[in-house]
């Protein structure tokens, strides 16, 4: 809207050339000058970030003496990658965080999956409501979502806590125990709506004469979920997978505002927790290791996964 | 992503026809189902608006689920009132980064994402894979990085800090690319330039138009990300002046021992959440994909 690219004078010349169908140099030209405002930001706001994470991880700060004389900076090697390998409290963090992935996101797309079918059934009504409805966490901000929560759960206000109660059982959803399931849910509660629409967006593209030819087959609601409507959204359902596992592994929100509430979540709780906290004490080193960690093995499982089922797909 | 596999078509064969009324107990089954989903997702912003009328005397001795007192305007009083105002300041700053943000972000995207879907140029798919791999990285992996050269160039704690990594979106080319893919005819590209029409004419003038409600949808994406981004305004920021409303609301949730009272904060998350659902409402009838992809025929 503000910007206003390529001037036509510009792409004139190409006219010509291109009634052949040729994807002659000015294409190059043009194609460059769309990619150009983007690509600098890119480059600045993502690729160079990454570069300068991946060097400050070879280095560390030696200070000298009590800490009170002058920092200097000095190659370390691998060493930031060992101590973070050894750091109990940061592997436990990528545990914790990979059980909760392992259970939340099948549950959650499941059930988004469930949704998104029944809403495309046939027998389904007041179909825009429902939608909208499921849509609704989209709109909370994570945060609010989580301080909303963070009061749900809070023993001395929650509403639930308070019914449970009346039933006499007495739950404190912030324990020990529960508070990784409390996290689960909050995040299946914001979650699946969003993952909803997609499925559903691309159960509505599949073409109508395809259901057709099912149902006129004698295929019945669930047969044709099953064998038509199923395989046709497999890349949305593979899409909203590898959303989920980058979500997942992005875990922050949540954890950040209970752990005001619950002492249950300690501050290395998730990775970017506890990279936050290396960078709270000024570790910068430690924290751009710890981050390079993290976003290594985020990248290695959603592009594994999506190579895992690409590859399946041709076989299939 | 819209592409449906053609392996659907040989269904098995059977008695046609047989299909065309659902049963009524299937019929019930569907709705129970939705309508329980649907409870569960909206008793928490239940909870949320009862609570926000509640002043802080109510809040933990009455039905959660239900009205006691009706204190919502004395809250909302409260809330713009509480640390001189600042929460008006929020929710400024909020829209103002969300607004911006989105609108340059969605127009880097678009013509980002026409590129590459439109012209076959040498290194297409290289820069489109590492736009799309940074997809699969987290936000951590910038933010904090960011956070250590802009502080080097004298840009933390700016509004600038925030704007500049919100306008970037490689999710936004992606998804700019799959739509002008998809719904902008290489037919109607070659037809403009045969009419004489520039490059730059055709993209605004024929592939703009035609993209307009994919390009909502980047918007709307960009917009709720933005307003819902924690991490980096947190690192970015340290005056109130600059937050956000997000940061600022988690702030008052931590400052209970600094006298910041539960009704204060749980108003003030409620009037957060009204713009983005005014935005919803608004914006809803663009939430349509693959909008043009028939307009070939």
């Amino acid at each position: 809207m503000a910007t206003r690219t390529p001037d036509d004078a510009l792409a004139h010349p190409i006219a010509g050339s291109a009634a052949k169908r040729i994807p002659g140099r000015g294409h190059t030209r043009s194609a460059v000058l769309f990619l150009a405002p983007f690509g600098l930001l890119f480059t600045a706001m993502m690729l160079a970030p990454i570069g300068y994470a991946v060097y400050q991880s070879f280095f560390r700060t030696h200070r000298s003496g009590l800490g009170l004389g002058p920092s200097t900076t000095v190659f370390a090697g691998f060493d930031n990658y060992v101590t973070a390998l050894h750091d109990s409290r940061f592997m436990s963090s990528f545990l914790r965080v990979f059980t909760l992935g392992i259970v939340q996101v099948p549950v959650m797309l499941g059930l988004a999956l469930l949704l998104a079918l029944l809403l495309d059934s046939r027998g389904a009504v007041f179909k825009k409501f429902f939608r909208q409805i499921y849509f609704l966490p989209y709109a909370l901000p994570g945060v609010i979502a989580a301080i909303m929560w963070s009061f749900l759960y809070a023993p001395s206000v929650s509403p639930f806590t308070a019914a449970l109660r009346h039933v006499g059982l007495d739950v404190n959803f912030l324990s020990g125990d529960l508070v990784l399931a409390s996290i689960g849910n909050m995040m299946t509660w914001a979650w699946t709506g969003f993952n909803m629409l997609i499925i559903y967006s691309a159960l509505q593209a599949i073409p109508g004469e395809l259901t057709e030819a099912a149902v006129m087959d004698g295929c019945s609601g669930w047969r044709v979920a099953w064998h038509v409507k199923i395989p046709a959204v497999r890349p949305a359902l593979i899409l909203t997978t590898v959303f989920s596992i980058i979500g997942t592994a992005q875990l922050f929100n949540e954890p950040a505002v209970l752990s005001q509430v619950a002492p249950t979540v300690s501050p290395t709780y998730t990775p970017i927790l506890a990279t936050q906290q290396s960078a709270d004490i000024n570790n910068y080193n430690y924290a751009a290791t710890q981050s390079v960690i993290l976003a290594l093995l985020t990248f290695v499982l959603s592009f594994g996964f999506l190579k895992f089922t690409q590859r399946k797909g041709t076989f299939a | 992503m819209t592409t449906v596999t053609p392996s659907a078509t040989r269904a098995a064969a059977g008695p046609p026809g047989r299909l065309r009324t659902s049963s009524l107990a299937g019929r019930a089954g569907v709705f129970a189902v939705m309508a329980l989903f649907a409870l569960y997702t909206l008793i928490p912003v239940w909870w949320l608006l009862v609570t926000a009328t509640k002043n802080s005397g109510y809040l933990f001795t009455t039905n959660g689920l239900w009205f006691s007192h009706f204190d919502l305007w004395t809250n909302i009083r409260d809330v713009f009132r509480e640390q001189d105002g600042i929460f008006a300041r929020w929710l400024l700053n909020s829209a103002l980064y969300s607004i911006g943000g989105a609108a340059v972000s969605t127009t880097l995207s678009a013509m980002a994402g026409y590129a590459l879907a439109k012209y076959p140029f040498r290194g297409r798919d290289l820069t489109f894979n590492v736009i799309l791999g940074a997809v699969l990285i987290p936000d951590v992996m910038f933010a904090l990085p960011l956070y250590l050269m802009f502080s080097q160039v004298h840009l933390v704690n700016t509004y600038w800090a925030v704007f500049l990594p919100s306008v970037v979106s490689p999710f936004g080319v992606y998804l700019s690319r799959i739509y002008a893919g998809a719904s902008v005819p290489d037919e109607l590209i070659e037809a403009a330039r045969l009419d004489g029409a520039g490059e730059a004419r055709i993209f605004w003038r024929v592939a703009m138009p035609i993209m307009s409600p994919a390009l909502v949808t980047i918007f709307l994406f960009q917009f709720v990300s933005i307003w819902n981004n924690y991490l980096l305004p947190l690192l970015m920021l340290n005056s109130d002046e600059l937050q956000p409303v997000t940061v600022g609301l988690a702030n008052w949730r931590e400052g209970v021992n600094q006298g910041i009272p539960y009704n204060i904060t749980i108003t003030g998350a409620f009037l957060s959440v009204i713009p983005l659902i005014v935005a919803f409402l608004v914006l809803q009838r663009f939430w349509r994909s693959g909008l043009a992809a028939g307009s070939v025929k």
